[in-house]
């Protein structure tokens, strides 16, 4: 279920905690990056592998916003509507991005091509509007801006 | 007013730059002083925390005992989460050495061997920018063994969160850290006690962190004299809403709301006048636009006027601004992060939020105001931690404050002004 890498790298964050617990969250993180989501199976892996119950691993997954125990679709959208997006015209960038996409904000498209999210405030309120796709931030969005980023992201 | 924390200085990510302007000379004169001599001098500046409870940083370091047969650990909070507010990004982008030179002074007054930097998920970009910063520093002998062959060791490990606000109280941090969700936990004990694996843990923001080392470099007296008397240093204000030039300002504390709006961030576009302001980031209480002639960005100036200064998030909403929309959006967003734990605040986050969708809706009712204000009032002071009086400040305040715009929005539904859509 990890990579070779990622078992290293696990190995080494053991020395820094004194608990297996203590390494739920990193575990999690790593299955998310290389599998695109946390599985029943995967929960039940990291349980084991850290010997916790597979309860405590599931309430994490599902506390947490950012783990996802479903497939995404392969460009998830964020779009940040908090008040200082907001206040910067964020309603325009949703508007735009559900109609270019044809699904509403919390929806992926038939063809696992897109998904799109409303999130919280990602901390980029001086530079607002913005969207978030995976770890890039795409700021001061205009929706001529989004257009091509859109464009960007079918060709991948 | 010169910059400590942002200075313009291209490149000062770079360890060679950093060393190059004076960095790691505070680690290296904290070495040579006492563990106590430095916490003292800490304590003797001032600085009062910069994550929103202005609580004084030295003072808070003094509550760890000094001799433990545990472990002692020290927590530094970046989770960055409250709306408005993006000051430790800038650092961990502009200036990590900053903040890793400030955590390594700090666990050597407190005799902490293992300091997590705890940062939200969001932020991986600067994630990786901060383990770059570390990983050099580690390479130069700034953390690990034997620091500077003074015989002290420290190790810092960056603990990425998972997007939960709520993980930016401390005692929620130390619970996501330990691999669980983030549920506050009642107090007492408090985390110097009884903190991360029920050993001695501080929590200081990312912020007040990067404060220390100007404090050991300069001095307490030089530091104490920056800003605000009884609230001083340099603070980064991150203007955000109707300006012309958001971003983050470092200035001293105390410089007047109105001067940070329209010197630093711009004006007002189009002139426009100020409606509202929320002067820390969303939790704080918002203040009308027309009241704030005398207010400034420090602790005592703010309470004066009916706020605080939170994070130093300020959100600048124009005339044209529906304020109605503005405090259902907050309200939404206490709703989707409360953490379930305390009923007043689990479901009155949510009644507040439906509350005030149905009167920007227009469908409001005229004793919904006061319904409001009584839900509000029932969470305020009921839940474990802040985050149940942080849905509540909002909403007490802007009934408080703007009362007339609630009014006429369930008297008269169909005139709204409608410039802002949620």
């Amino acid at each position: 279920m990890l990579s070779e890498k990622n078992t290293k790298k696990l190995d080494d964050l053991k020395k820094f905690y004194p608990t297996k617990q203590a390494l739920v969250l990193p575990v999690l993180w790593m299955i998310q990056e290389e599998h695109g989501h946390i599985s029943e199976d995967a929960m039940r892996y990291v349980g084991e592998l850290l010997d916790v119950p597979f309860g405590h691993v599931l309430g994490v997954v599902t506390f947490y916003t950012m783990f996802h125990d479903k497939p995404h679709g392969k460009h998830h959208i964020e779009v940040c509507t908090n008040v200082s997006c907001m206040l910067r015209g964020s309603a325009k960038i949703v508007e735009h991005l559900e109609k270019r996409l044809g699904i509403k904000l919390g929806e992926t498209s038939k063809d696992m091509k897109w998904t799109l999210s409303e999130v919280e405030c990602m901390g980029s309120c001086g530079t607002a509007p913005m969207i978030a796709v995976g770890e890039e931030y795409y700021e001061n969005l205009t929706t001529e801006q989004v257009d091509k980023l859109l464009a960007n992201l079918e060709r991948k | 007013m010169e910059k400590y924390i942002l200075p313009d200085i291209p490149e000062l990510h770079m360890i060679a730059v950093y060393e190059a302007n004076g960095g790691y000379k505070a680690l290296r004169k904290s070495l040579g002083m006492k563990p106590e001599e430095v916490t003292d001098e800490v304590k003797k500046s001032g600085l009062r925390g910069r994550g929103g409870a202005c609580f004084p940083t030295g003072l808070k370091w003094t509550f760890m005992p000094k001799q433990s047969d545990k472990p002692k650990y020290l927590c530094v909070n970046g989770d960055e989460a409250e709306p408005g507010t993006f000051k430790d990004r800038q650092i961990f982008e502009f200036n990590p050495h900053l903040l890793i030179e400030g955590t390594v002074i700090a666990s050597y007054a407190m005799g902490i061997t293992t300091a997590y930097i705890y940062v939200r998920g969001e932020y991986g970009k600067w994630i990786r920018m901060i383990e770059t910063a570390l990983a050099d520093a580690y390479a130069h002998g700034y953390i690990g063994e034997n620091i500077l062959g003074s015989g002290f060791s420290v190790d810092i490990i960056v603990h990425k969160g998972a997007g939960a606000y709520i993980c930016g109280e401390e005692s929620s941090l130390m619970n996501s850290i330990e691999g669980g969700r983030g549920y506050p936990r009642v107090r007492p004990p408090f985390p110097a006690q009884f903190g991360l694996w029920g050993c001695p843990t501080t929590i200081n923001n990312v912020e007040s962190i990067s404060n220390v080392p100007l404090i050991i470099s300069n001095g307490a007296e030089w530091y104490s004299k920056i800003g605000a008397q009884k609230h001083p240093g340099p603070i980064l204000v991150g203007v955000s809403g109707h300006v012309n030039k958001p971003g983050v300002y470092e200035m001293p504390t105390g410089v007047p709301i109105l001067e940070i709006i329209n010197k630093y961030a711009g004006g007002v576009p189009g002139d426009k006048r100020i409606k509202a302001i929320i002067p820390g980031g969303s939790s704080t209480m918002i203040l009308r636009g027309d009241q704030l002639e005398g207010v400034s960005m420090d602790a005592d100036s703010l309470k004066t006027a009916g706020s605080s200064v939170g994070t130093a998030g300020l959100i600048v909403m124009d005339e044209d601004t529906d304020l109605i929309a503005v405090i259902a959006r907050i309200s939404k967003f206490y709703y989707h992060e409360s953490c379930g734990q305390c009923t007043p605040c689990r479901e009155g986050t949510g009644w507040l939020w439906k509350i005030l969708k149905r009167i920007e809706r227009g469908e409001g009712r005229a004793e919904d105001i006061d319904l409001l204000m009584d839900i509000a009032n029932n969470i305020e002071g009921n839940t474990i931690c802040a985050l149940g009086d942080a849905a509540a400040w909002p909403v007490q305040s802007m009934i408080r404050r703007f009362r007339d715009e609630f009014e006429k929005r369930v008297k008269a539904p169909s005139v709204g002004n409608t410039t802002v859509a949620v």
